[in-house]
C-alpha cells in the first residue's frame, strides 16, 4: 500500500473542511488570554506543596526557647540563635527560629509575606505515611472511602463551567489524591510534552486537525466536549510557548524536579491561561537515620525546598497579591531523637503560608509545649490546629469559597477557628 | 499504486462523516450512559431501532465480556452462536489456555509464594544492609519519596555505583522490590491480551477493583501477588460468601485496611501484632548469621514495633466491608454496627507481615463480649466464629444482593443500568445464595443487556482501551512497563488505586483532557510501533485486502470499529472520494500513512466506546 504523505499534507485539511467540520472557536480562550475576568483584578491563585514522608517540624521551625527540646535531641538539636561564626537557628520571634537552611525564607518573613502555623496537622493518630497522606489529601481524616480530594471538591463547590482546562494543574505524571474527583484537573509532567505527538511540521498539524475534526461532533457527547476542550488547551499552551520561558530576575530555581515543577507553575500563572489551583510535591522527609542537624539530610531537603519556594515567589513578585502558597506534610516526627540519630513517625508538624495577602512575620497557633505531660501519646508534638482550618481559611478568604462543609465533609469549619493569617 | 487517491484523506473523510452523521443516522454510537433523557435511537427512515442484528449482538457480547474482539472473533462467534460462546466463557475451567500460560512462565514472581517473594525481592533496608556488609554505601536517602518525582539526573559516578550494586544483588539472588509490581502488571496485561478465558479475566479485574488493595502500601507490595492469584481469581465466578471470606482472611486485605492491628481495648495482654522471635528468625536468615549489626537492627526493629503498636480497636475494615464490599453505603447499617463488626473482627491478624504474611486468629487480641450486628445477636465467647458469622450475615443480606447486582449491571449493561435488570439480578443472587456465575448469566441474558440502548453505551477504561486496541490489531506485546505507562497516564495504574473504593466504573471518571490526550497519543504510538515491547504488523494485516483505497479503508473500519457506519455516511464519503481535488495521486512517497490512519481510528471517539 502506498499512501502518499504529501497528499495528506496538501489535502487532509481540505477534506476535513469540505465535510463541514468547522471547528468552534475556543470558548474560554477569549476570557482567559490576557483578560481580566474579575473587574480588573487577575485570577486568584492557590499553590499547594506537599512534603511527602513526614517533615520534622521541630527541626524546621525550631522551638529554641524550650529547654526540653535540647534535652530530648542531644545530637540533632539546632543551636539557639546567637551572633558570631556558629551556624544556628535563625531567630523569628524570640522563641522560634528557622532551620539555617531556610535562610531564603527570612527576608519573606521579615517583610510580612510569610507566616508559619505550628503544631498543626491531621487529628487522626495514624503513623502510616500512606494513610496519613491519604487523609490529608482526601481531607477526611479517619475516613478512607472518600472518593475525591479536598482540592477537587473546592473546584466542584465553586463550579465554573466555562473554566479553562488549566484551572487545576498538578505537576507530575499522575493526578494526586487531593485533585482527584469529578472536576476536571490536569496532571502535567512537563509542559513541553503536553500535546498530541503527531510529529512536526505540516503533516503533524494536519494530523492534529484530523483528530480535532473527529471530536467536533455532537454536543451532548462527553467525549466530544472534552475533546474540544483538549484541543483548545493544546493550542493555548502552544501560544504560550513553554520552551521559551524566562523567569524573572533573581528567581533561581533549583535544578531539580521540584525546581522544574515550580518554574512551570509560575510559567502557567504568568501566561494568564486560567490557572487557579496548582499542586506539586517533594519527597525525602522520612529521616529515620542520620537526619543531621544544621547540615545533613534534612538540611539538604530544606535547602531545595526553601530555594524553590523563594524562587517561585520572586518569579511571581509582581502578582504576589493574587497568590497564596501553602505547604503541608502528613505528620511530624518524634520529639525524642532515636538511636540512629534520626526521628520516627510522630504527630503534629508545621506549615508555611506565603503571599501578598498574608499577615506574616508571625508564628500562628497555640504552642503545646514539649514536656512529657504535654506530648501526644507521651512522645509526639501535640496538635493544636487542624489542617482543615488552615486550608479552610485559604479557600474561604483567598479564593472566596462559600460552602466549606462540602469541601470538608463531616467537619465543622468556623471562621472563629481561622488563625487569621490572611487579611479578611 | 500511485494512481490511488490518498487513502489517508479518504479515511479522514469517512471518520469525519461518520462522526458528523452518526447521531442522526443510526444513533448507535451514542452512549445512553452519559446522555440521560435522550430519545430512543432512530433508524435512517426515522423509525425506532428496536433490536440489534445478530452481528451487533456478537460485537456487543465480545465488547463487554472480553477485552475486545481479535481479528476473526466476530465471525467465529457468529458461526458458533453467542449462546454457546457465553456458556464456554462462564466455565473458564473448561477452556484450554496454553498460549498465555506459556507466556506467563517467563515471569518468575507471579508463581512464588508471598514468603518466597519477601526473600527474593527484599525490602530496601535489607538490600541496603547487604550492600553495606560488602562495603557499598548507598547515599542517605530518606524513604517515602514523592509519588510524582522520578529520579533526578544521574552522574557517571552514580552510574558506576549502580552497576556495582546490580552485580552484588545478582550474586545474592536479590531482586529490587519495585520489579514485583511491574511483573504483576505485566502478567495482568498478558492475560487480558492473550487468555482465552476472557470473562474470567474481566471478572478478576472487576473483583480486584471491588475488593481493592493498593500495592503501594507497605507490606502489600509482597502480598498482592498471592491475593490476585490465590484469593480472587479462583473465586471470580463462585459463591460470593467464599470470595468475601477469602478476602477477609487475606494478609493483603488485613494489612491494607489495618484490621491486623485491631485489638480489643480490654484484651488480656497489650497485644503485639506479631512475635519478635519470628522477626528475628527472619532477620537472621536475611541478614546472614553472626551479623555484627544485629544489635543495631534489633533496636531499629523494636522502634518499628513501637510505632506500629496496637492502639485498640480499628474500625477501618469493619466500615469498608459493609460500605464497599457488601451492603453499600445506603445498605442500612449504623455507626454502632461498624463498631460491633470491628469488635467481631478483633484478633483477625497476620503473622510475619513483612516476611510473607499468614492469616491467623489471635485470641489475645479478641474482644470476647457479646455483640449485636444488624440486629442479630452474636453471643459472647465466640472467638473466631464472631467474624465468620458477620461474613455470613453480610454475604446473604438483601442489601448486598442489590449492591453487587448494581455494580455488575453497571459493568456489563451501562453506567446507569435500568432498575429492572438490577432487581432481577439481585433476586437471582438471593435465590442462588450468592452464586456469582448465575447472577452474571442473568445480566448477560437479560433484555436490558441486549437492548439498543446499551449497545456501545460504555466508555472503555484505559485498561480496556489499550488492550482492546492490541487485540483488534492482532498485535504482539510483552506487556512490559512501556505499555503499562500509557495506562497509568490515562489514569488507571494497575494495582495502584489508593482508596479502597477502587476505580469508578463510569465514563466521567475516564474522560478528561489529560487522559484523552494520552488516549490519542497512545493510538498514534501503537500504530507507529513506538511502544517498546509491542509490535503491530500493519503490512501483514493489509495483505490480500486489495489495493483500491476503498478496500483498505473498508478493511480498517471493519476491523477496528466493526463497520458501524450508516449508509448516509457512506454515501457522503463516496461523494467526497469522487472529488477530483481529493483524488490527486502522487508518486515516490513513503508508506507511513497507514499507521496514521490506524492511529486516527484508534484515537477516535468511536473506538473509546464499547
Amino acid at each position: 500500500m502506498a499512501i502518499t504523505r504529501r497528499f495528506f499534507i496538501k489535502n487532509g485539511g481540505i477534506a476535513l473542511a469540505s465535510l463541514g467540520a468547522v471547528l468552534q472557536s475556543p470558548s474560554f480562550l477569549a476570557r482567559a488570554v490576557g483578560q481580566t475576568p474579575n473587574d480588573g483584578r487577575r485570577r486568584k491563585v492557590f499553590i499547594t506543596i506537599f512534603q511527602r514522608g513526614a517533615a520534622d517540624g521541630l527541626n524546621v521551625v525550631v522551638p529554641y526557647g524550650e529547654q526540653t527540646y535540647y534535652e530530648l535531641r542531644p545530637a540533632l538539636a539546632i543551636p539557639r540563635p546567637k551572633g558570631g561564626e556558629q551556624v544556628t537557628a535563625i531567630d523569628l520571634d524570640g522563641f522560634f527560629g528557622l532551620h539555617p537552611a531556610l535562610a531564603p525564607f527570612k527576608p519573606l518573613y521579615d517583610s510580612g509575606e510569610l507566616a508559619i502555623i505550628h503544631a498543626v496537622g491531621s487529628p487522626d493518630s495514624t503513623r502510616s505515611h500512606f494513610d496519613a497522606q491519604d487523609y490529608m489529601e482526601s481531607g477526611t481524616p479517619g475516613v478512607k472511602s472518600t472518593r475525591d480530594g479536598w482540592l477537587n471538591r473546592y473546584l466542584q463547590v465553586k463550579a465554573d463551567p466555562k473554566a479553562s482546562p488549566f484551572r487545576a494543574v498538578a505537576m507530575g505524571p499522575n493526578l494526586p489524591r487531593a485533585l482527584q474527583g469529578k472536576a476536571p484537573s490536569l496532571a502535567i509532567n512537563n509542559l513541553n510534552e503536553f500535546g498530541l505527538r503527531t510529529g512536526s511540521g505540516q503533516a503533524g498539524e494536519r494530523l492534529q486537525s484530523s483528530f480535532e475534526a473527529l471530536y467536533a461532533q455532537s454536543v451532548n457527547d462527553p467525549l466530544s466536549s472534552t475533546g474540544r476542550e483538549t484541543f483548545e488547551a493544546v493550542k493555548l499552551l502552544k501560544q504560550v510557548n513553554p520552551g521559551q520561558y524566562q523567569p524573572a530576575a533573581g528567581a533561581n530555581y533549583p535544578r531539580t524536579r521540584f525546581g522544574d515543577s515550580l518554574r512551570q507553575i509560575a510559567q502557567l500563572i504568568k501566561s494568564d491561561i486560567g490557572l487557579e489551583v496548582a499542586f506539586t510535591d517533594l519527597g525525602g522527609w522520612d529521616t529515620h537515620a542520620n537526619q543531621g542537624a544544621v547540615q545533613g539530610q534534612l538540611a539538604n531537603r530544606l535547602t531545595e525546598f526553601a530555594q524553590g519556594i523563594a524562587a517561585l515567589y520572586t518569579d511571581l513578585k509582581e502578582r504576589a497579591g493574587e497568590v497564596v502558597i501553602l505547604t503541608m506534610t502528613e505528620f511530624g516526627r518524634t520529639v525524642r531523637e532515636n538511636g540512629n540519630r534520626g526521628t520516627d513517625h510522630g504527630h503534629a508538624s508545621c506549615m508555611f503560608v506565603l503571599g501578598g495577602e498574608v499577615k506574616g512575620r508571625q508564628v500562628y497557633g497555640t504552642w503545646p509545649g514539649l514536656k512529657d505531660e504535654q506530648l501526644f501519646e507521651g512522645r509526639d508534638l501535640k496538635l493544636t490546629t487542624d489542617f482543615r482550618d488552615v486550608i479552610g481559611e485559604v479557600v474561604a478568604r483567598h479564593l472566596g469559597a462559600k460552602n466549606l462543609s462540602s469541601i470538608f465533609p463531616g467537619y465543622q469549619i468556623k471562621e472563629a477557628n481561622f488563625k487569621g493569617f490572611l487579611r479578611a | 499504486m500511485n494512481k490511488q487517491p490518498s487513502i489517508f484523506v479518504r479515511v479522514c473523510s469517512i471518520l469525519l462523516t461518520s462522526a458528523l452523521g452518526f447521531s442522526s443516522a443510526t444513533g448507535l454510537t451514542q452512549g445512553s450512559a452519559a446522555q440521560k433523557g435522550k430519545a430512543a435511537p432512530k433508524s435512517p427512515a426515522g423509525k425506532k431501532v428496536t433490536a440489534l442484528t445478530e452481528e451487533q449482538k456478537v460485537i456487543h457480547l465480545l465488547d463487554r465480556i472480553t477485552f475486545g474482539p481479535r481479528p476473526g472473533d466476530v465471525k467465529r462467534v457468529l458461526q458458533m452462536g453467542w449462546e454457546k460462546y457465553l456458556d464456554e466463557q462462564l466455565h473458564p475451567e473448561r477452556i484450554a489456555d496454553q498460549v498465555v500460560e506459556q507466556k506467563l512462565r517467563a515471569i518468575p514472581s507471579i508463581h512464588m509464594t508471598s514468603e518466597q517473594l519477601a526473600a527474593t525481592y527484599p525490602p530496601p533496608q535489607v538490600i541496603r544492609r547487604a550492600l553495606e556488609e560488602r562495603g557499598i554505601k548507598l547515599p542517605d536517602q530518606p524513604g517515602s519519596g514523592a509519588l510524582s518525582q522520578p529520579p533526578e539526573k544521574v552522574t557517571a559516578e552514580e552510574l558506576a555505583r549502580r552497576r556495582q550494586v546490580q552485580r552484588v544483588l545478582q550474586e545474592l539472588g536479590y531482586k529490587p522490590p519495585q520489579q514485583l509490581i511491574q511483573e504483576l502488571q505485566q502478567a495482568k496485561l498478558l492475560r487480558a491480551v492473550y487468555s482465552e478465558r476472557q470473562l474470567q479475566e474481566v471478572m478478576t479485574d472487576f473483583w480486584m477493583n471491588h475488593f481493592n488493595v493498593f500495592a503501594g502500601k507497605g507490606a502489600d507490595r509482597w502480598l498482592i501477588t498471592a491475593y490476585e492469584r490465590d484469593v480472587i481469581r479462583p473465586r471470580v465466578l463462585g459463591k460470593f460468601e467464599d470470595l468475601l471470606r477469602a478476602t477477609a482472611q487475606s494478609p493483603a486485605m488485613l494489612f491494607y485496611l489495618d484490621n491486623w492491628l485491631s485489638a480489643s481495648p480490654n484484651a488480656r495482654i497489650a497485644a503485639r501484632p506479631f512475635r519478635l522471635g519470628e522477626r528475628f528468625r527472619r532477620l537472621n536468615q536475611v541478614g546472614r548469621q553472626n551479623n555484627p549489626r544485629v544489635e543495631q537492627q534489633r533496636e531499629q526493629m523494636l522502634r518499628q514495633l513501637q510505632q506500629r503498636r496496637v492502639r485498640g480497636l480499628n474500625e477501618n475494615y469493619a466500615r469498608e466491608i459493609m460500605e464497599l464490599h457488601t451492603l453499600g453505603v445506603d445498605g442500612g447499617y449504623t455507626q454502632k454496627d461498624v463498631q460491633e463488626v470491628a469488635r467481631c473482627f478483633t484478633g483477625w491478624t497476620i503473622r510475619n507481615p513483612r516476611g510473607g504474611g499468614e492469616f491467623y486468629f489471635n485470641p489475645a487480641m479478641h474482644d470476647d463480649g457479646e455483640k449485636i450486628v444488624l440486629g442479630r445477636k452474636i453471643p459472647a465467647g465466640g472467638g473466631i466464629k464472631d467474624g465468620e458469622m458477620v461474613i455470613k450475615i453480610l454475604a446473604h443480606h438483601p442489601s448486598t444482593a442489590r449492591f453487587i447486582a448494581t455494580k455488575l449491571a453497571r459493568k456489563f449493561v451501562s453506567d446507569n443500568p435500568p432498575p429492572s435488570v438490577i432487581e432481577r439480578a439481585a433476586k437471582v443472587f438471593l435465590q442462588t445464595e450468592g452464586d456469582i456465575r448465575a447472577v452474571v448469566r442473568s445480566i448477560l441474558t437479560s433484555p436490558e443487556f441486549w437492548s439498543v440502548e446499551s449497545y456501545r453505551a460504555k466508555i472503555k477504561t484505559p485498561f480496556e482501551m489499550t488492550v482492546s486496541a492490541v487485540r483488534a490489531l492482532g498485535a504482539d506485546t510483552n506487556g512490559g512497563p512501556p505499555f503499562h505507562r500509557w495506562i497509568a497516564q490515562m489514569g488507571e495504574p494497575l494495582f495502584m488505586c489508593e482508596p479502597p473504593t477502587g476505580y469508578d466504573d463510569t465514563a466521567e471518571r475516564w474522560v478528561n483532557t489529560g487522559a484523552l490526550l494520552a488516549r490519542m497519543n497512545f493510538a498514534l504510538a501503537l500504530a507507529a510501533n513506538r511502544i517498546p515491547g509491542t509490535r503491530v504488523h500493519l503490512d501483514k494485516l493489509t495483505q490480500g485486502v486489495g489495493e483500491r483505497a476503498e478496500q483498505v479503508t473498508d478493511y480498517f473500519i471493519k476491523l477496528l470499529l466493526h463497520g458501524n457506519i450508516s449508509p448516509q455516511t457512506r454515501a457522503a464519503l463516496d461523494q467526497s472520494l469522487r472529488d477530483p481535488q481529493l483524488a490527486q495521486p502522487e508518486a515516490g512517497e513513503k508508506q507511513t500513512d497507514v499507521a496514521k490512519i490506524v492511529g486516527l481510528i484508534l484515537g477516535s471517539p468511536e473506538f473509546q466506546r464499547q
